[in-house]
């Protein structure tokens, strides 16, 4: 199991080896059916319960495929994880992660 | 009368009636909930925690939470009108507020038990409005996320 943390080490282990950068993203549009309540929902404002799932969906893959990749290395942990997101045309979002592989063993 | 002012209006009333009694509950909910979670410390700095004598690291791990806000029909019109004059934007700052807040707090509790959040990230970034002519903000989407510590507390050995 790849471990992740957002900062520069794993509490409790020693980072034995660096693999470098690794980095996973996927573009979501999102749908009609969640549009519509959308919509609704921007009348009267609060939280849009559809896009917050679809965000996170989405944000859950980005991890994923920068989690395959860091394996891919033998790496057994991604560190110092940072998430993008950025807005590439009309209702379509890039969810982006990104971090560093490394190997780490119990200290 | 005109059939377009009059359902302008009415959007106004209730996009003013609604949204701000949904606002006020928000908020109420967010203070309720964050005095509930005040004893789970959150920091943004990666080193410096210390663990408690004879304790040890049982697990870290990446942990995160995120809400999309709208804002409501009024708050966006009474922002448009702020746009000509220019200053202080006050209907988007309780918007901002509203959806880092809730993102936060949503980290806190997927972080439930952990003795420290450290390293803590908030993101924000904006969901295009649906339509082209819509230039203002439609809605925004906060993320906040950190690496949760949890530890295992040795208890004290008497010798």
């Amino acid at each position: 199991m790849v471990e992740l943390t957002s900062i520069q080490y794993l509490p409790g282990k020693k980072i034995v080896e660096h693999y470098g950068l690794v980095q996973g993203s996927t573009i979501r549009a999102k749908h009609l059916g969640r549009d519509l309540m959308a919509s609704l929902k921007n009348l009267v404002g609060g939280e849009l319960k559809g896009y917050t799932e679809l965000l996170s969906e989405a944000r859950a893959e980005a991890t994923n495929r920068m989690v395959k990749q860091a394996e891919r290395f033998g790496a057994n942990a991604v560190i110092n994880v940072r998430y993008a997101t950025s807005s590439v045309a009309q209702g379509a979002a890039e969810l982006f992660a990104y971090g560093t592989a490394v190997k780490v063993e119990p200290e | 009368m005109n059939i377009d002012f009059i359902i302008f209006i009415s959007l106004m009333v209730i996009g003013y009636t609604a949204g701000s009694i949904a606002e006020r509950r928000h908020f109420k909910s967010l203070t309720r909930r964050e005095d509930a979670t005040l004893r789970q410390p959150v920091v943004t700095f990666d080193e410096g925690y210390e663990l408690p004598s004879g304790a040890k690291y049982r697990r870290a791990a990446l942990v995160s939470g995120s809400a999309v806000v709208s804002i409501d029909y009024f708050k966006r019109f009474l922002a448009s009108l702020r746009f000509l004059v220019g200053g202080r934007v006050g209907a988007y700052e309780s918007l901002l507020d509203r959806a880092r807040r809730e993102a936060i707090l949503r980290m806190k509790y997927q972080a439930g038990g952990a003795s420290i959040i450290m390293g803590m990230r908030v993101e924000t970034s904006t969901i295009g409005g649906r339509r082209k002519n819509n230039k203002g903000l439609g809605s925004v989407e906060a993320v906040a996320y950190g690496t949760a510590v949890w530890v295992d507390e040795v208890s004290p050995q008497i010798t």
